[in-house]
């Protein structure tokens, strides 16, 4: 299965990449495309910036082992993620994971799979600037809890 | 114990007041847990980073590891807060 993982500062570009998935194939049946982008409010506060801190090393490996595990479950033709770091701005893109498969259920399970794994799992973490200053973003226990559903390995029947 | 590679991210690196660190814990310190209290011994900076042990993570050689693994043989501690990427 083809795959593709990065972490970079620069922007992507979201249908580029899902293009780069199908192009020259006929197996794909279906391809989800979840982009992450950066809000202009946190908690209700206006922001004027976020910036992403990462652990170089561990997150492309941490990023690897949920890519092997979504494989494992779901028939996946192609898998990319990509995942920026550094400082941005609202309306900017922050991550993005394509899936393709046969059938659109288990390009839609995986995606949702990866992303509530990249949010709990993934060595980020957010910090953003407003007017009261910088402050770390704290951990959603409603993404501990979006993570935690997957932890029941579900049977191939997605497939269908 | 031989030297041993901290990395810090986050509030806790802002708190202890670098990114990282060669340290050589005393043989006593057996696991993640006890090198975390180790470590809140060694100043104030590190008592701050450290004082609310159960928010902070821990990853050995870049894997996660729970607070009661055992350090030995790691070459590569980091200690940080839970993640918010995505």
């Amino acid at each position: 299965m083809a795959s593709t993982i990065r972490l970079q500062r620069e922007d992507f570009d979201a249908a580029a990449e899902a293009a780069k998935l199908t192009r020259g194939r006929s197996d794909i049946g279906a391809v989800v495309t979840f982009t992450g982008i950066c809000r202009g409010s946190e908690s209700g506060d206006p922001i004027a910036a976020l910036t992403l801190e990462h652990y170089p090393g561990m997150a492309e490996a941490e990023i690897s082992r949920h890519v092997e595990d979504a494989q494992a479950r779901w028939p996946l033709l192609g898998v990319t993620v990509i995942h920026r770091y550094g400082r941005m701005m609202p309306g900017e893109n922050i991550v993005l994971v394509v899936t393709a498969s046969s059938h659109r259920q288990a390009a839609f399970a995986a995606a949702e799979f990866l992303m509530d794994y990249l949010k709990t799992r993934a060595p980020f973490w957010k910090q953003v600037e407003s007017v009261s200053g910088k402050t770390w973003v704290e951990a959603q226990q409603a993404d501990d809890a979006a993570a935690k559903r997957w932890n029941k390995p579900p049977g191939r029947e997605a497939a269908e | 114990m031989s030297q041993l590679k901290l990395i810090y991210f986050s509030w806790v690196r802002e708190r202890v007041g670098k990114a990282e660190e060669e340290v050589a814990p005393p043989k006593d310190v057996v696991t993640v847990s006890e090198l975390m209290s180790w470590l809140a011994r060694r100043g104030e900076e590190y008592a701050h980073a450290f004082e609310n042990p159960k928010v902070i993570r821990a990853a050995i050689d870049r894997s996660h590891v729970r607070p009661d693994t055992a350090i030995a043989g790691a070459r590569e501690i980091a200690f940080f807060p839970p993640m918010t990427g995505g």
